[in-house]
């Protein structure tokens, strides 16, 4: 155990992977404050620039971008009471009034401190519990692994924002596009209607830059430009200091945070944005003076940062050691791996000891250099924020062209992309979310092939799914939670009770015009 | 804005209906086969009807919706036309052009689909991301896209 941390943290501090870490912390962040522009968008444009990169660095990039995103919303909700993602929607409720009330420097500072104590927390986590569950699924068969995921895609496409049917919608639709390409059991050409670039199955790269970058520029271009951001608040490293007794209420916050990020991260399809709501309910249930949420209280800002941020690395344990991923941002880093040829699952600990390590060690240095690169470059994002959306774009949409294109030098993907953005700005607007149609697209070939191969197993016979114990469990909850959703929605009953102010905020896709 | 969310709702069921229907016509091309030997057209089958069968529960809860949700704004039309035009135009430029120019032209229309950005500042964004792009691109991931070609 001690052995592999040191093997870990050898690999990440090595000077080439620390490099690419610390650009793709910076990067992240930087782009993670620009608006109108979200980590799924990020990490698939800087995807292509990683293919030269070696396996381990490439990773270690690709962590680090996820990581400076994740914070750069921290930073829009406090400042600008912009969510970049849904996940830090709940920090605006407190972080901005603080901001407001010319504390923005304390804000940012708690919900930093926040973040890396959290993420410490979820990065132990990932060390005890990755190597169990590793072991466990040496036992898996096909059919657990399909039971596995059906319930992952199930529960990532109900329980998240919006309409379930639609969630459900659109995961079909992702496992539909996933099907396109040659079949590799029987070699029939399945949907690619004689178009011989089509024949190794659609570009994640293109589908992901289409979904989350063209749609995005099509929503937000010519609609989001004219909106002044408000910089005033001065934001130095000396003025982020929290006041006396501040950070005594923070911390414990920090740490009931940290425990229900954890938890709620490993499971599929709950993730940061579940975990961050949840807190802010506990923080306000168990302060003394309830009534300083919503006013600016740096506890309601603590809590949810550290369960984000715990949640954010405990999502890693099922995507590294089962090769499912929970959510969209999962599936692509799973994807960005298998296009670096490193197959997730139980045997990647053991194949790939310098992966899996190094990139735990990654995410304790990403954080770390997040908490140091931070309080010096307050300034900086700051006056990031102030560039407008209307330069922007055009500058998204030329990064969106040339990455695509430099995934396989081929102008075809740039012609997917723009069609896969018309569609995404077409179901935009009809109210569908596209992050699960991009975990659908990612699963889908996964379970059409453990689903034959289980039924070749069995014969098959299709109760095999239900007689073996980890499949027939699984089973189970996926079917109590298709009740349970059913059952909700017939009461009329809001599924996302904490996650009421999420309506407001319903997509990434589309902040809400300023106030 | 009921009668629009009910609206939404049934152009919504009305496109995954017509995407289910698509997937199952095109997967009878393909062998369905046995249970224990699957062939490539039964999981595309199962897909598209399953995507079928949400889409008809959508319709039946788009009728008895009732909860408002802030509509979305549609985009602007402009940008729409400017947008498409741009990348349209990458593809094309690309091809026969080469990288500066088509970064130039994208850039450019792009920038041009955003009302208050003017044509000398469209032009400018152009110049500039374009020096960019060459440079982080071209020179410095060495990316196999000549810088110009001809025809």
């Amino acid at each position: 155990m001690l052995e592999n941390i040191l093997l870990g943290f050898a690999t990440a501090l090595s000077l080439q992977n620390l490099l690419y870490a610390f650009v793709g912390v910076l990067i992240g962040n930087a782009i993670g404050v620009l608006p109108g522009i979200g980590a799924l968008a990020a990490i698939s444009m800087l995807l292509p620039i990683t293919y030269g990169l070696d396996p381990t660095g490439a990773l270690m990039m690709l962590a680090g971008l996820y990581y400076g995103t994740s914070y750069g919303g921290a930073i829009t909700s406090i400042l600008l009471n912009v969510p970049g993602t849904v996940t830090h929607a709940v920090v605006c409720v407190d972080g901005n009034p603080m901001a407001r009330q010319g504390r923005a420097g304390p804000a940012l500072f708690v919900a930093m401190a926040g973040s890396f104590l959290g993420a410490s927390c979820g990065i132990v986590i990932l060390m005890l519990f990755s190597p169990l569950l590793a072991e466990a699924a040496f036992a898996f068969g096909p059919a657990e692994y399909f039971a596995l995921m059906l319930l992952g895609l199930l529960a990532a496409s109900t329980l998240a924002v919006g309409s379930p049917l639609k969630g459900v919608s659109m995961v079909l639709v992702g496992m539909i596009a996933g099907v396109v390409g040659i079949d590799v059991n029987s070699g029939a050409a399945r949907f690619t209607f004689d178009v011989p670039e089509l024949m190794d199955g659609l570009s994640l790269v293109a589908l992901a830059l289409g979904l989350f970058g063209v749609a995005d520029v099509y929503a937000n271009a010519n609609r989001l430009g004219r909106r002044s951001f408000v910089t005033e608040t001065r934001v130095t490293a000396r003025t982020v200091r929290p006041e006396k007794g501040e950070m005594r209420r923070v911390l414990p916050a920090i740490g009931r945070g940290a425990g229900l990020g954890s938890f709620f991260g490993a499971l599929p399809g709950t993730g940061g944005t579940l975990a961050s709501f949840v807190s802010y309910g506990l923080e306000k249930r168990v302060s003394r003076t309830p009534e300083r949420f919503g006013r600016g209280a740096p506890e309601g800002v603590a809590g949810p940062e550290s369960a984000n941020s715990s949640a954010t690395i405990t999502a890693f344990i099922p995507t590294l050691t089962l090769g499912i991923p929970g959510d969209a941002v999962m599936a692509l880093m799973l994807g960005a791996m298998m296009i670096h040829n490193i197959i997730p699952g139980p045997q990647l600990m053991a194949q790939h000891p310098t992966v899996f390590w190094g990139l735990v060690g990654t995410f304790w240095i990403a954080s770390a250099l997040l908490l140091i690169l931070n309080l010096p470059l307050i300034g900086m994002w700051v006056k990031m924020l102030s560039i407008p959306y209307r330069l922007l774009y055009p500058a998204v949409l030329l990064f969106i062209c040339i990455g695509v294109y430099g995934e396989t030098n081929s102008l075809f993907n740039v012609g997917v992309v723009l069609a896969v953005g018309l569609f995404g700005s077409l179901i935009n607007r009809l109210g569908f979310e596209p992050a699960p149609a991009l975990l659908g697209f990612i699963l889908g070939p996964m379970m059409e092939e453990n689903f034959r191969r289980a039924l070749l197993l069995a014969h098959g016979d299709l109760t095999v799914f239900l007689t073996r114990p980890i499949s027939g469990a699984c089973m189970l909850v996926t079917f109590a939670m298709v009740a349970l959703v059913t059952y909700k929605r017939l009461r009329r009953w809001p599924l996302a009770r904490p996650g009421e102010p999420v309506r407001a905020v319903a997509s990434s896709t589309q902040p809400p015009p300023a106030a | 804005m009921r009668a629009f969310r009910f609206k939404r709702d049934v152009y919504a069921a009305g496109l995954m209906m017509l995407i289910g229907i698509g997937t199952v016509t095109g997967s009878l091309e393909h062998d369905v086969n046995t249970l224990a030997r699957i062939g490539p057209g039964f999981f595309p089958l199962l897909l598209g009807t399953a995507l079928i069968g949400v889409s008809a529960l959508m319709l039946a809860a788009a009728a008895g919706a009732a909860e408002a949700e802030p509509a979305r704004r549609a985009p602007s039309l402009r940008a729409w036309l400017c947008v498409t035009a741009a990348v349209v135009a990458f593809i094309v430029i690309g091809r026969y052009g080469g990288l500066v120019p088509a970064s130039f032209v994208v850039v450019l229309l792009a920038a041009l689909g955003d009302e208050s950005n003017s044509l000398k500042e469209a032009l400018a964004l152009a110049v500039g991301l374009t020096v960019l792009a060459v440079a982080i691109f071209h020179y410095g991931l060495q990316m196999q896209f000549p810088l110009f070609r001809w025809g």
